[in-house]
């Protein structure tokens, strides 16, 4: 595998940062697999646009940011619009179906899921905080070389003590709302 | 015996692991973006392991702390980034003059002032050079990658101990926040450098800033029955200041004579040359990936190119860049500011060798591409 790039993008507070950071450190038992996170936040604790980056190669990694994104996330219409064109020939492009109003025409030909992220969050988990957990489930779907066991072993290691189970059971929902449309 | 451990890091953090495996055992600073993780983890490890955190009424007095931790004998570092790296001048300045070993970390982010406190820079080169006032010595170092970090940080402790001097370690915002793979090494396998102290039975006689063969006076500790005195002030062997301008040429002229003859030692860097390159990318920090990732896409298309990374920016590789710039048309120097380090690659080639930059300072990385165009440009 050359170069596999990660693009998670929403509003600060989403808990982007920490997705991509749980995506990131459950390659760390590949042998194989480099990776380097990295993120982009303004100054604010919450609000603005926020978005963290991962890139996965079996060679070193010497540009450490994404440079066109094999797999975009975006939950909110700002970073959609910001980063929905920056992106490979057939790349995966995952969108929040009830925030983001947006007519999307991609220029390159792209693989488009938009599922409803948020309210899978808040309504059948019953904690919104866990929408970057149902993101990165479906996101999940996509990456090559990461099994879905390393990545629940990390989600458990790095969420809230007591948020363990919640926040598992969001990545498996966000897992499934693709894996159901791909069928 | 230890074993090595793999983690996943933030530079940052790994500048934690890297001053813990030399033997820090004193922080005090204030936080400040992107360099807070670095205060974060020293209070969770120094405590644990018998060390001393301590948070600091502002950036001056966190500088402040350090020295004087470090003259009774403390192993000691603080982090801040650009606007706190300018309020910790006058006591770096201090420090330099006291000759107390210790270790600043900054963090880069664009200036001047508050300026973008979350996106990185390497504004603040000159300022490690010369953000105190007057003549005088400095190390400063720069890694690009998370283990890089590490491996400095511990440099940069063994060489303030060994040379009695405030080394300057200058991550940016990408290093400093990425996260990384690192394979800390165990313990017995670092070279870990302590300062050079006297012998008890010298105590009757002696001079904390008497002019060795090396230049480098060996330092008790405060406080341990050797009379010691410490002064800004020009001073002579004894610490006590006369007001005699030959104290003033004698000891300037150890100062700067401790760091030059050794240069070898001090200066760090790492090169990918075949010897028939017609242009040569020279980058620190984290510009050095997208020189290595261009290097390696235009070599491909047969272009004549390599790469050098600095490690030590100051004092500055000149023996290096001198022999390089006879060998080579054309030097690019990749700077996330307006072009600083170039000053002194323009002024080490001397016409040997064209030198152009490439220079962002909107808070964004120069890319791989950048420097790709930028070599064809030069062909």
């Amino acid at each position: 595998m050359s170069r596999y790039e990660v693009r998670l993008s929403g509003a600060g507070g989403q808990g982007m940062i920490l997705a991509g950071i749980i995506l990131a450190e459950s390659a760390l038992d590949n042998d194989e697999l480099n990776v380097v996170q990295t993120q982009s936040y303004g100054p604010e604790s919450r609000g603005g646009a926020s978005r963290a980056e991962v890139v996965f190669s079996k060679e070193a990694i010497d540009y450490p940011k994404v440079i066109q994104a094999d797999l975009l996330v975006a939950l909110t219409t700002e970073a959609f619009e910001k980063y929905g064109d920056d992106i490979k020939e057939g790349a995966v492009v995952i969108a929040d179906s009830d925030f983001i109003d947006a007519d999307y025409k991609p220029a390159a030909k792209v693989d488009y899921y938009s599922i409803p992220i948020i309210n899978t969050a808040t309504e059948e988990i019953g904690l919104k905080l866990t929408a970057n957990m149902v993101a990165l489930g479906a996101a999940s779907h996509f990456i090559p070389d990461l099994s879905e066991d390393e990545i629940l072993k990390t989600i458990a290691a790095r969420v809230p003590a007591g948020t363990e189970e919640k926040n598992k059971e969001a990545f498996k929902a966000g897992r499934r709302l693709v894996s159901e449309m791909k069928s | 015996m230890s074993k090595a451990k793999t983690l996943l890091l933030q530079g940052d953090e790994a500048v934690v692991e890297g001053g813990m495996a030399a033997g820090a055992d004193f922080f005090a600073g204030y936080p400040i973006t992107p360099a807070s993780e670095i205060a974060e983890g020293f209070a969770e490890q120094l405590p644990a392991n018998g060390g001393k955190f301590i948070q600091m009424e502002d950036e001056i007095a966190g500088m402040g702390c350090i020295v004087g931790a470090s003259l009774a004998g403390a192993k000691a570092i603080t982090a801040t980034s650009g606007p706190g790296f300018s309020l910790k001048q006058e006591n770096l300045g201090f420090a330099i003059m006291v000759e107390a070993p210790c270790v600043v970390v900054n963090v880069q982010r664009v200036g001047p002032s508050t300026g973008l406190p979350t996106s990185p820079s390497q504004g603040d080169i000159m300022q490690a050079k010369w953000g105190t006032h007057g003549d005088h010595p400095i190390i400063a170092l720069s890694p690009s990658s998370v283990s890089e970090t590490f491996d400095l940080t511990v440099t940069a402790f063994n060489l303030a101990e060994k040379y009695r001097i405030p080394v300057i370690l200058l991550l940016d915002e990408i290093v400093g926040h990425m996260r990384e793979k690192i394979t800390i090494p165990p313990a017995d396998e670092l070279e870990i450098v302590n300062r050079k102290k006297p012998k008890p039975e010298d105590k009757d006689n002696f001079y904390p800033y008497e002019e060795t063969e090396d230049l480098i006076p060996p330092m008790p500790d405060y406080g341990t029955g050797f009379k010691y005195h410490s002064t800004g002030l020009f001073h002579d062997k004894t610490g006590f200041p006369r007001g005699k301008t030959e104290d003033a040429k004698k000891l300037m002229d150890r100062l700067m004579g401790k760091i030059n003859n050794n240069l070898d030692d001090i200066i760090h860097l790492e090169d990918d040359l075949n010897g028939d390159e017609d242009v040569v990318v020279l980058a620190y920090g984290s510009t050095v990936r997208s020189a290595i990732s261009a290097v390696n896409q235009v070599r491909e298309e047969g272009i004549k190119a390599g790469w050098v990374k600095l490690k030590t920016i100051w004092p500055f590789a000149d023996d290096y860049v001198r022999k390089l710039a006879e060998k080579v048309d054309r030097i690019i120097v990749p700077e996330l500011n307006m072009g600083q380090l170039i000053g002194e690659v323009e002024r080490v080639a001397a016409g040997k060798a064209e030198v152009t930059g490439i220079n962002r300072y909107d808070g964004t990385l120069i890319t791989p591409a950048d420097v790709v165009a930028e070599i064809k440009g030069a062909l």
